[in-house]
C-alpha cells in the first residue's frame, strides 16, 4: 500500500494528559481518514477478517448462537473505540451481551500489528449493518501502550 | 458509492432469504428412508437438549435455559392423537443431561446431577425435592454441559468437557503452544463414573473412567456388549497453524469420533487428533505435530471416524422391534451441525446411522434423517431453523429427536408402506 494519509486529531487535553502521566486512559476523538486510505484499510481488514475472525464470527458476521457473539448491529462494535480496541487486545470471555451468553473464548489478537487491528476493526465497523468511523493504527498504538 | 450499492444488495438478499426461510418452514418435511414417516409431536418448547421417554410414552425434556423457571418439561398426550397436549415443568436449573432408568429420572445442570423418584407410571413423585447425587463439577464457560447415562450396575457416567480447544497456554490464540502435561485433564476432558444411588458425590468419590476426551455430549450404554460408547466433539481451528494446514484442511479435519470406552481408556486429547483420511492418530500441532507425525500408540482409536466438526450431540443404540432388522442394535447419532467450517458451507444438521453386529460396526455410516435445518445449504449456523440434539426410543420402538433451536420434538416411525 502506498503512502497512507491518515490524520488523527486527538484533542490537546488527552495528548497533554498522556505527556504528564500514564494514568488517565487516553480519550480517542474524531479522526479524519482520507477516502483512499479508508478504502485500502477496508480491503486489508477484509483479509484480516477472513484469516483471523471468520471461523467464529462467520462470513455474515452473525456469529454462532450460544457460542460466538454476533457482530451485526453490535453497539460495542460501533461504540467506544477504546473499549473495542481492548476487546481485540485483551480478548473476552464469559461476558453476557444483550442478555445472551457465549460458551466460547474470544482470543486476544494482540499478536496482530497496530495497523492490522485498525484495519480489521475498521472493516467490522463498516460491514454487517454497522456504520462507524475508521480506527487508525495510531489509536491502537495509544491503547496498547496505555495499559 | 460502491459500498452503498453493495449494502442495498445485501439488504435485498437478506429480505429474500427471510421470505425463503418462512416458506421453507411451512413446507418443511424431514427426509427419511422409504417406509419411515415423521411427525412433529411437540413444538416451541425452548432450547430442548436431551430427552427421555417413559414406558407409557410420556416425555421428559431437559432445557438448556429454564422457561418460566422450569428447566425440565414433562409432556403427556392426553387425547391419544399422537401429539403431546399437556405440559408441566419442574427443576429451576438449565442443563443438557436427562436419563430415565427404572424408578428414577436423572437430570444434570452444568455442575450437578440430581435424581427424582418415579411412581409406577414413571411420573416424578416430588418434583421440587430431588436428591443431589453429584456436585461441584467444573463448568468454565466452554464445553460446560454435562451429559449422563447409566449402566445396568447402578453406575452413572457423567461427561466433563475440557474448557479449552487444545490446551494451549492461551486458548485459541494463534501461535500459543500446548501446555505440557495438560492440567485440565485432572478434572475435565473425560468421563467420570459415580454411583447412581449415593448422595453428594464429587471428584473425590468418583472415578475418572476415561480421559483424553475433549468434549462429549452424546453417549450411550450399549447393553449388548456391556460397554460405554461416546461421541467426541473434536478440536478445531487447525488453521491457527497456517504453515501446516490450509483453511480447507482445517474444515475437513479432524474426525468426529465414536469411541468404545473401556475403563481407563485415554483418547489422546489434546496431544493427538484422529485423521479419518489417513486413518491415523496424528500429533497435534500445539504439541509438535505437522499433520503427518503420528501420536503415541497408547491412545485408543475410534470405532467410527465421521467427518470433521459435525458436532454429535446425541447417541442411541436402537433396541426396539419396530424398525427393520438392519437397525437392531445399531447406533443413531444426532449431529447438531458444524460452525467451524467457514468460509466453507457448514455440514451436519442430520441424524446418522451406523449398523452394528456383535459389538462392532458392520457397515458404513449413512444419513438417516435430514432436512432439520430447513434450508438447502447452511452457510452460517444461525440459518438453521432446527438442529438435532437429543435422541430417545419410545416404548413402541419409534425414534424421537429433539431440536434445541425452536424446541421441536420429532417422532420417526416405521410404517412399512
Ligand atoms: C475462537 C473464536 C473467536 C475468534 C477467532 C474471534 N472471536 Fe470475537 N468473539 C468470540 C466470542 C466467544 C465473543 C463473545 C465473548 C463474550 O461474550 O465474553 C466474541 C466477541 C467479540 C466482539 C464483541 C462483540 C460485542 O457485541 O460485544 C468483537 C468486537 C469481536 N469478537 C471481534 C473479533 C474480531 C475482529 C476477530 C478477529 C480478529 C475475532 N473477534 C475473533 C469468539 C471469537
Amino acid at each position: 500500500m502506498n503512502k497512507l494519509k491518515i490524520v488523527v486529531l486527538l484533542t490537546a487535553t488527552s495528548v497533554g494528559a498522556m505527556a504528564q502521566t500514564k494514568k488517565p486512559a487516553p480519550k480517542l476523538k474524531a479522526n479524519t481518514v482520507s477516502a483512499s486510505a479508508l478504502r485500502s484499510s477496508l480491503e486489508r481488514g477484509k483479509e484480516m477478517y477472513a484469516t483471523y475472525c471468520v471461523t467464529c464470527h462467520q462470513t455474515d458476521g452473525g456469529g454462532v448462537p450460544n457460542l460466538n457473539a454476533p457482530l451485526i448491529k453490535s453497539s460495542n462494535v460501533v461504540g467506544d473505540k477504546k473499549k473495542l480496541i481492548n476487546i481485540l487486545l485483551k480478548g473476552m470471555q464469559g461476558i453476557d451481551i444483550d442478555g445472551e451468553s457465549y460458551s466460547n473464548v474470544m482470543p486476544s489478537a494482540s499478536y496482530l500489528t497496530d495497523q492490522q487491528i485498525a484495519d480489521v476493526l475498521t472493516y467490522i465497523r463498516n460491514n454487517f449493518e454497522n456504520k462507524a468511523s475508521a480506527v487508525t493504527a495510531a489509536e491502537v498504538n495509544l491503547i496498547r501502550k496505555s495499559k | 458509492m460502491k459500498s452503498v450499492a453493495y449494502s442495498t444488495l445485501k439488504i435485498a438478499l437478506g429480505a429474500l432469504m427471510i421470505v425463503c426461510a418462512s416458506l421453507a418452514a411451512e413446507a418443511q418435511t424431514l427426509k427419511v428412508p422409504a417406509g419411515f414417516k415423521t411427525s412433529i409431536v411437540a413444538d416451541n418448547l425452548g432450547k430442548a437438549r436431551h430427552i427421555a421417554l417413559t414406558k407409557k410414552g410420556d416425555l421428559y425434556v431437559k432445557l438448556a435455559r429454564p422457561v418460566n423457571g422450569k428447566g425440565i418439561l414433562f409432556l403427556k398426550d392426553k387425547d391419544g392423537d399422537g401429539k403431546y397436549d399437556e405440559t408441566s415443568g419442574f427443576g429451576s436449573y438449565g442443563g443438557t443431561g436427562i436419563y430415565l432408568k427404572d424408578n428414577y429420572l436423572y437430570a444434570s445442570s452444568d455442575e450437578e446431577v440430581f435424581r427424582y423418584e418415579l411412581d409406577e407410571n414413571q411420573a416424578v413423585v416430588k418434583p421440587e425435592s430431588p436428591e443431589k447425587i453429584v456436585k461441584g463439577l467444573i463448568a468454565r464457560n466452554q464445553h460446560e454441559t454435562k451429559s449422563i447415562v447409566l449402566d445396568n450396575s447402578a453406575n452413572i457416567y457423567v461427561t466433563i468437557g475440557a474448557y479449552s480447544n487444545s490446551c494451549q497456554v492461551q486458548d485459541r490464540r494463534q501461535g500459543s503452544p500446548g501446555r505440557p502435561g495438560c492440567p485440565i485433564l485432572d478434572s475435565a476432558g473425560g468421563v467420570w463414573q459415580f454411583k447412581s444411588d449415593r448422595l453428594n458425590q464429587s471428584y473425590g468419590e468418583g472415578i475418572r473412567y476415561a480421559t483424553g476426551l475433549r468434549n462429549v455430549v452424546g453417549l450411550d450404554w450399549n447393553s449388548q456388549d456391556k460397554s460405554l460408547y461416546v461421541m467426541q466433539h473434536g478440536r478445531d481451528q487447525l488453521s491457527m497453524f497456517p504453515d501446516l494446514f490450509s483453511s480447507e484442511q482445517s474444515a475437513e479435519l479432524p474426525s468426529e469420533c465414536m469411541f468404545k470406552i473401556i475403563k481407563n481408556d485415554d483418547a489422546g486429547w489434546p496431544y493427538i487428533y484422529y485423521d479419518h483420511i489417513q486413518k491415523k492418530n496424528i500429533l497435534a500441532p500445539e504439541y509438535g505435530g505437522d499433520g503427518k507425525k503420528e501420536g503415541d500408540t497408547k491412545y485408543i482409536k475410534p470405532v467410527v471416524g465421521f467427518p470433521a466438526h459435525l458436532a454429535p450431540n446425541g447417541l442411541l443404540f436402537y433396541t426396539g422391534e419396530q424398525f427393520p432388522a438392519k437397525y437392531k442394535n445399531g447406533a443413531f447419532i444426532a449431529f447438531h451441525g458444524s460452525w467451524n467450517r467457514s468460509p466453507q458451507a457448514q455440514e451436519g444438521y442430520y441424524v446418522a446411522f451406523v449398523p452394528f453386529k456383535n459389538g462392532a460396526p458392520s457397515g458404513d455410516w449413512e444419513i438417516f434423517a435430514e432436512g432439520f435445518a430447513g434450508v438447502e445449504v447452511v452457510n452460517s449456523p444461525r440459518q438453521a431453523q432446527h438442529r438435532p440434539c437429543g435422541l430417545a426410543q419410545g416404548p413402541d420402538g419409534s425414534l424421537f429427536v429433539s431440536d434445541d433451536v425452536k424446541g421441536t420434538i420429532y417422532k420417526i416411525s416405521y410404517t412399512k408402506n
